[in-house]
């Protein structure tokens, strides 16, 4: 009973990284109809400036870890974000009206790009950073001497998408922005002809996706305490997975989704093998597919001709 | 467009328009590179993370961006609206046609002889062979991409299930060559079955993730099972091709010494290759033969729309699933001929990166057109050869050519993609019929 606690507790903490990922996944697709290939790589690149932020900062003596981690947390949002808003300027917009696989390939191919610019940029192996948060609480001793660990950092990770999550509900139900973006979602003809900047919405909900996912890679360095180039594949469609399972295009959704295949894989590997539980990740989603082919959370779709 | 007397005024004040875009994409670059190429990271010796500055090339990145961005526009400015139409003059035009008429045939022509012009360069005919390769993916997967446009992001899964049939069964039961290429493209429909009859269901987007889904199933199973698979170690010494039973080798049996020529290492490249040609040949003439059965019309059909089939009863299903089956069984017949040429097989070879150059081919051929397919195939692998020597950034200039040509050209090299079969008297509806919502 223990473990399971403590794997559930491991569960939760990746399923919220997959679940801030998968909402960038599932506002693109919401609004502008297509699988944002490049966003697995989004999310490492978000990896990657937040470590060197964080190695820039040490170097210049800063030892307060909340105000280390408050820049890393700026600095890789808003850097990331600007990577989502030209991945869309550059490959997405031109082809907004071109044939349906033409921008997925096109996101394919920006998925290539970045990998190997980072690649190219940072090298190819793995780098790991000493763990930055320390210390934990022990939730319950079992009469077995199994301890219960919830460590800080997986509080950090859980109450981080928490607040994040509760933010980004807020912006779409609340602003001009989300209300444009919900629009557009709706009816993009017209949504412009009611005076929303279509063109500007689209960036925007890139932009946003581009932060989640910064915070989702950062996340990930902070929990994990590596990154390498090649971790955005991977982590993209585990995050997509989560994004159909949950329902594509709802927001609730994504992170119910992305909890679940958190869960789901915590578990696998913990009572069956780690070695396929990416197989099991997978699986799931071709199984969501047949049987729920609208997600959890998804509204069905309604053919028109 | 110099008699546009507005056309020309408009351009004084653009001077000021270009600069003012170049250094906004100058800002952008320096922001985005800032510290991902203007730091570099590496773990040193004790593990420990150390980094160093390279502000030069990152100032050397933004004003290679600010002077592109420059050019890109004056060149924009040049080349006028998008819109304009381009009027090619007739002789152009019918020359043009002419070549296009004689292209393919030349082509081929020029691959029969490649063996024969370029015997001495081993280099050339190993490319040659890697290129028909691609070729007969690419044909294979423009069944199902390409004329029943279902997008699959996974063919690399029966390219792999091909190639590790004919390596397993060669291995462990010691079945030749020819008894193992048609287990193997069967093998490879059934799975191409297996995965398609739930799936194909679905619609374009989640069936390309499913594809990628099962792609990368098969390359997992494929590292984790050991004891079948021999894991990240492959299956080595693969047995080599025999010409039905005689062997390519340098004994009394082999076939040097039957013809009573002198044996060299070459016959066996050079039969390869025939070997290839004609297995892509094969996939291109029962393509084409298929096109003009029903199935085939079917096919294109449903790529065309849909709900149109399932009103005219088109069993959308079975269509969707024989096309798949049918790609499926070429890619499994290429696997075979890889592991065949290769002689150790690995799961590295099928990543989905390779899946994504098939695809590429395809989509850059013009998905449809046999022989947009065939150039496609020889641009993307000879552009690859190219770019050997810059080995770190062939994938970067890759993934780059992708999104361009993309831009560029959404519909191929060859934008071909007109049915097979078409109405050929235009016939007249009457307005109220054609008014909204009556189709």
């Amino acid at each position: 009973m223990d473990y399971f606690a403590q794997q559930l507790i491991n569960g939760l903490v990746l399923g919220s990284i997959y679940g801030l990922i998968a909402i960038g996944y599932t506002m693109v697709y919401g609004i502008v109809g297509m699988i944002n290939f490049a966003h697995g790589d989004i999310f490492m690149i978000g990896g990657f400036i937040a470590l060197i932020t964080f190695l820039i900062l040490i170097s210049f003596g800063l030892t307060a870890i909340p105000l280390i981690l408050l820049v890393m947390l700026l600095v890789s949002m808003a850097i990331t974000a600007l990577y989502g808003w030209t991945v869309e300027r550059i490959a997405y917009r031109p082809l907004r009206h071109s044939f349906r696989l033409a921008p997925m390939l096109s996101a394919i191919g920006m998925s290539f790009v970045l990998t190997n610019y980072s690649q190219v940029a940072q090298g190819a192996r793995v780098k790991p950073v000493p763990p930055i948060i320390t210390g934990g609480h022990t939730l319950h001793e079992g009469a077995d001497g199994f301890v219960v660990q919830l460590s800080n950092i997986q509080i950090i990770v859980v109450v981080t998408t928490v607040v994040l999550l509760a933010i980004f509900t807020w912006l779409v139900s609340s602003t001009r922005l989300g209300r444009d973006m919900r629009a557009c979602e709706q009816d993009q003809t017209m949504a412009s002809l009611l005076g929303v900047d279509v063109d500007r919405t689209i960036s925007m909900t890139f932009v946003i996706g581009a932060a989640l996912a910064a915070v989702a890679g950062m996340m990930y360095l902070l929990y994990y305490g590596l990154v390498d180039f090649f971790m955005g594949f991977v982590a993209g469609i585990k995050a997509f997975t989560a994004a159909v399972l949950g329902g594509i295009g709802s927001l609730p959704g994504a992170m119910l989704g992305g909890l679940l295949i958190g869960l789901i894989e915590t578990l696998w590997s913990a009572y069956f093998s780690v070695e396929y539980k990416d197989v099991a990740a997978f699986s799931i989603l071709i199984v969501v597919l047949i049987f729920l082919p609208t997600g959890l959370l998804g509204r069905p779709e309604v053919e028109k001709v | 467009m110099s008699a546009n007397p507005a056309a020309q005024t408009s351009r004084a004040p653009s001077a000021a328009f270009i600069l003012k875009k170049s250094l906004i994409s100058a800002l952008v670059a320096l922001v985005l590179f800032s510290l991902m190429i203007g730091v570099r990271t590496e773990a040193g010796p004790d593990g420990q993370l150390t980094y160093w500055t390279r502000f030069g090339d990152l100032a050397a990145i933004v004003a290679a961006v600010f002077g592109g961005s420059i050019l890109i526009e004056l060149f924009r400015q040049w080349w006028g609206p998008v819109d304009t139409a381009r009027i090619v003059p007739a002789p152009v035009q019918g020359a043009l046609s002419l070549a296009g008429r004689l292209i393919a045939p030349v082509l081929l022509a020029f691959t029969f002889l490649v063996p024969v012009l370029f015997y001495d360069e081993r280099y050339i005919l190993d490319l040659g062979i890697l290129v028909l390769t691609y070729v007969m993916l690419g044909w294979g997967l423009n069944v199902v991409v390409g004329l029943a446009g279902l997008l699959d992001l996974g063919y690399v899964a029966f390219y792999a299930v091909g190639a590790y049939s004919y390596a397993l069964l060669a291995t462990n039961f010691g079945l030749s060559f020819w008894i193992c290429l048609p287990l193997a493209g069967i093998l490879a429909a059934f799975w191409g079955v297996l995965l398609g009859f739930p799936v194909l269901r679905l619609r374009g987007d989640y069936l390309a993730i499913v594809t990628l889904a099962f792609g990368e199933i098969i390359r997992l199973v494929l590292i984790n099972w050991q004891s079948l698979t021999g894991g990240p170690n492959g299956v080595t010494g693969i047995p080599r091709p025999t010409l039905f039973g005689i062997p390519l080798t340098p004994g009394d049996d082999g076939l040097a010494a039957m013809l009573g020529i002198e044996f060299s290492p070459t016959h066996r490249i050079v039969f390869l290759f025939y070997l290839i040609l004609a297995l892509a040949l094969l996939t291109n003439w029962v393509t084409i033969r298929l096109r003009r059965l029903p199935i085939g019309r079917a096919w294109e059909a449903l790529r065309e729309d849909e709900v149109a089939c399932r009103a005219l009863g088109i069993n959308t299903t079975t269509t969707k699933l024989t096309a798949f089956a049918t790609g499926a069984m070429f890619g499994g017949f290429a696997g075979a001929f890889f592991a065949t040429r290769q002689g150790f097989i690995s799961p590295e070879s099928f990543t989905f990166h390779e899946s994504a150059l098939v695809l590429a081919i395809v989509v850059l051929g013009g998905m449809g057109s046999q022989l947009g397919v065939a150039l496609a195939a020889l641009a993307m692998i000879g552009g690859f050869e190219l770019f050997r020597g810059l080995d770190q950034y062939r994938m970067l200039v890759f993934g780059m050519a992708m999104v361009l040509l993309m831009i560029w050209r959404p519909r191929g090299l060859i934008g071909h993609r007109a049915p097979t079969v078409f109405l050929e008297r235009k016939e007249a509806i009457s307005s109220d019929l054609v008014k909204e919502g009556h189709g």
